[in-house]
């Protein structure tokens, strides 16, 4: 049966080359688990404890454990240490004597350690077989405190349903385990019996326990070495041992690089040693800067003004968010960058009111056009790039824009195959231009200042035109409504909008 | 036969499609011997071919290695020339967060299963969730309304994602595809009739991503790439090849003018890509193992990363090198998913140890230790105007914070 106390050798030690994810784990956990063990270099001790008529060997209390713990990993709050703790235990490197449930008490609690041999760094994954044997066998030991727990109990009488035909032969093992067991030394067996039934713990878990041998799938494919699983407790021979689980089929192993991948590495590396970077000081300020910026609005940091809706239970945040009306706060952060206006809808439609009062909004609303082109599905792409370039750039275009002569012409050989990127380099002009010119006009202007400041506007005097925003609030935050919000934004950005009604508008489609 | 089958059996049929518990012991199919028919035979004539011609150009590609490697240390050295503080030093000077009271606000039960990913709609307060079961739930996290849900014909649904509209979500994992459901407003309808198959990849689908538009889709997946769908043509639009082994996570850029997008897979790199090219323009390589997500910084100009290391690494862009490491002894698990408050000044980090942490993104110390899931984090991520955020949990359930 199991060869093993603390003392033996580690069977089994962990592939230094296996770098798994799961590997990982096991080697810090097992090596805070030797440290811990370890004695003369600050361990617990771990000592017999004498109860009632027996005695009690090798065996630590949970309030030392956790004392540990918080020592030497510089953990301040014992809740952590617990919890870190039980996790140790949940995955089978240590156990409570006299339960099941695998979890860590700060109180007196006694706890022994796992054997090696039973570690889950063995890649172990013990057939049901086993499993039977194992239940066979306790129900033959007459004793109290092996007696089966009520799921144990069930577990058992399924596997007897289930191994019907090889019932004879898992009860001759677990006969003949039973008669391994006697020949042991009667502490050695309370220490040896204890591990295994922790080790069932772990991979039979009690009912409402978490199963701590499940495993991402997506992690399940790289698993080393099929060969090293363990699936035989019991030096039980099952048919299905030989094939290494479709789990455990290695992925292919990295191919070797060809010439080809080098010299695609060497490209790259290439393109890496011309680029221009920044020092970490500089990197690190600017992180500063806007982190420090923003930290208003974070709700995290600073306190909302209404309330934070998941705090309250008060969705008085959320409506003003929605209301036509923006908040101060907000119209600040339209002033942080041309980016932060453009991302707010109501920031960029203030934004287009302005432009629209000067008579030059035809820069934004290229610069809208084309980022509502890349949202098209694909085959509506090409015709849309025509219908941009009809109303922006060809020869007497009605909302002209100015191009710098060498962006005319890429945009212009572009749109002889027409795709979602046909306009980058004119969208990134106009957005620069945009930038130096009509975003500081626009922070200057009344439109702006007025909401910055909370001037009370005079009579709204443009009654007849409502903004598709003030469509969108009257219907509560849903899909349908959003939908709708999306339609009358396309149709906003696609109609040459002007406050002249155009009777040459582009026909529109969403 | 419930409650004796073994994890691994379950992953094992699971894969195979069928649920561990219909399986009973005695009619339980073997293992597939696929492998026998996939390990090439070193006789084989192909290979006898790449055999010679390795020989032969031996010499130009350890020349080639050879340049490959004193270009990595050049720039190396000129990396190293501009890391000239650290972080946390200049951040010093800035005030400390103030004592943080965030609290699971809301519980979110229904999943039978795992719960694997979880995206929230522009519109602050849905959520859809996606599980090992095959279900996908829509959400009103406020409310706690369940709205929509979906069963996939594959189990481990492990992306999903919420469209811009608010219309539609995407989904996919084991079955190797992004489908994408329309979410109708007439609760009889069957929504997964209406399903619409986009993304096709040749091993499981591990994170997805609608652009800025209901009309593109960026997914990740087990074979290596990433790739740019066109939703209503399925028409894959660019794809993007440089990870060497699953891709895990990925995170688009921020920006409004921005075509990036960020990558982080079991090769332990962290790849940013052009969309418009499909190139790789930076890498990052410092974990010691799988990195399990990637997220961008508010601006853009960094990103975090979560590892099976245990460890959360900040990349910034413009110095082309990792700025802060995010550890402690105590913390020994992997990280499973990173995001970034609104101010970009706390990442929060769900871990394989069922906790969730909360760091201070400049100074680099824990803020605090968030407990409550009963299994581990799988997912976490802000609520678009940053009032709150989610996590989904293999406890089944998921919470929302604040």
């Amino acid at each position: 049966m199991a060869e093993g106390s603390k003392d033996q050798a580690c069977v089994g030690a962990i592939d230094p080359e296996d770098d798994s994810p799961n590997m990982i784990i096991y080697r810090k956990i097992e090596d805070v688990v030797m440290r811990i063990q370890d004695e003369k270099a600050g361990g617990v001790t771990i000592r017999t404890v004498k109860s009632f008529l027996s005695k009690i060997p090798s065996v630590v209390s949970g309030a030392d454990i956790v004392q540990w713990l918080m020592k030497n990993l510089t953990i301040e709050d014992s809740a952590e240490a617990i919890h870190l703790g039980s996790l140790i235990a949940a995955h089978g490197y240590l156990f409570p004597i006299s339960d099941h449930v695998l979890t860590l008490k700060d109180d007196g609690t006694l706890y022994r350690f796992q054997s090696p041999y039973f570690w889950p760094s063995n890649c172990w994954e013990p057939e049901n077989t086993d499993y039977a044997i194992y239940l066979c066998k306790r129900t033959m030991q007459n004793k109290a405190r092996l007696e089966l727990a009520d799921y144990e109990a069930e577990n058992l009488a399924r596997l007897q349903r289930a191994f019907a035909r090889k019932w004879e032969f898992i009860f001759m093992q677990a006969e003949a385990q039973v008669k391994i067991d006697r020949k042991k030394d009667k502490a050695e067996r309370k220490i040896l019996d204890s591990q295994e039934r922790a080790f069932w713990d772990v991979h039979r878990p009690v009912p409402g326990c978490v199963n701590t041998t499940e495993m991402d799938i997506r992690k399940c494919r790289r698993e080393r070495n099929p060969h090293r699983v363990k699936k035989s407790v019991y030096g039980v021979s099952d048919e299905n041992q030989s094939q290494p689980s479709p789990a455990h089929i290695p992925s292919q192993p990295t191919r070797k690089p060809t010439k080809e991948d080098v010299q695609k590495e060497i490209t790259f590396l290439n393109i890496q040693l011309d680029r221009h970077c920044l020092k970490v000081s500089k990197v690190a300020d600017s992180l500063m800067g806007y982190t420090e910026q923003f930290q208003e609005y974070d709700p995290f940091v600073s306190l909302t003004e209404p309330s934070n809706p998941w705090i309250s239970d008060d969705s008085s945040f959320w409506d003003l968010e929605a209301s036509k009306d923006p908040s101060q706060q907000r119209v600040k952060r339209w002033g942080f960058s041309m980016e932060e206006a453009l991302k707010d809808p109501v920031g960029r439609d203030q934004f287009l009111k302005f432009l629209e009062s000067e008579f030059s909004s035809e820069n934004l609303r290229f610069w809208l056009a084309v980022q509502e082109l890349k949202r098209r599905p694909l085959q509506e792409v090409a015709s849309r790039a025509q219908e941009i370039w009809q109303e922006f750039l060809a020869e007497g275009a009605p909302s002209s824009i100015n191009l710098d002569s060498h962006s005319y012409e890429r945009t212009s050989q572009n749109l002889k195959d027409p795709g979602r990127y046909s306009f980058e380099d004119a969208q990134e002009h106009i957005f620069k231009l945009m930038k130096s010119d009509s975003y500081a006009r626009f922070l200057r202007s009344n439109i702006y200042q007025d909401l910055l400041l909370a001037r009370k506007k005079p009579a709204d005097t443009e009654q007849g035109r409502r903004t598709s925003l003030e469509k969108f609030t009257r219907s509560v935050v849903s899909p349908s409504s959003w939908a709708a919000w999306l339609f009358t934004r396309s149709s906003q950005t696609t109609l040459a909008s002007s406050s002249s009604s155009s009777s040459s508008s582009p026909s529109t489609s969403s | 036969m419930r409650g004796v089958t073994s994890a691994r059996q379950q992953h094992q049929l699971a894969e195979a499609g069928e649920p561990w518990w219909r399986q009973r012991e005695s009619e339980r199919k073997r293992p597939n011997t696929r492998t026998s028919s996939t390990i090439p035979s070193p006789l084989c004539a192909s290979s006898l071919k790449m055999a010679c011609q390795a020989l032969q150009s031996g010499e130009s590609l350890a020349t080639l290695k050879n340049e490959s490697d004193s270009l990595k240390k050049k720039l190396e050295e000129e990396r190293a020339k501009l890391h000239d503080v650290e972080l946390n030093q200049v951040a010093e000077k800035v005030e400390l967060v103030s004592a943080l009271s965030i609290r699971t606000r809301r519980v979110l039960k229904g999943h039978g299963n795992k719960v694997l990913c979880m995206d929230w709609c522009k519109d602050k307060r849905r959520l859809v969730s996606s599980s090992q079961d095959g279900k996908v739930i829509v959400w009103d996290g406020y409310t706690l309304n369940k709205e929509h849900a979906v069963t996939m014909p594959c189990t481990w649904v492990m992306a999903c994602a919420y469209a811009p509209s608010g219309c539609a979500v995407a989904c996919g994992g084991l079955d190797n595809k992004c489908s994408v459901y329309p979410l109708s407003l007439d609760k009889n309808e069957n929504l997964a009739a209406k399903k619409k198959s986009v993304a096709m990849h040749t091993n499981y689908l591990s994170g997805c991503s609608f652009t800025n538009s209901d009309m593109q889709l960026l997914t990740s997946s087990g074979d290596g790439t990433c790739a740019l769908w066109d939703v209503e043509s399925g028409q894959l639009l660019q794809s993007f090849h440089g990870h060497t082994a699953d891709v895990l996570s990925l995170n688009l850029a921020p920006s409004e003018t921005g075509n990036t997008f960020v990558s982080g897979g079991c090769d332990k790199k962290a790849n940013v890509w052009d969309m418009r090219s499909g190139q790789n323009v930076q890498s990052f390589e410092t974990h010691d193992s799988d990195i399990n997500c990637v997220k961008y910084y508010p601006t853009g100009d960094a990103f975090a990363s979560a590892s099976d290391d245990g460890t959360c690494r900040l990349y910034d862009l413009r110095a082309d090198r990792e700025v802060a490491v995010y550890q402690k002894d105590s913390i020994i698990f992997g990280a499973s998913s990173v995001d970034f408050s609104l101010s970009g000044r706390l990442l929060f980090a769900g871990y394989n140890d069922y906790t969730i942490n909360v760091w201070d993104v400049l100074k680099g110390n824990r803020i605090s230790v968030l407990f409550g899931h009963e299994n581990r984090v799988s997912c976490v991520k802000v609520s678009p105007d940053g009032t709150s955020f989610a996590s989904a949990s293999w406890d089944t359930s998921l919470r929302i914070w604040a």
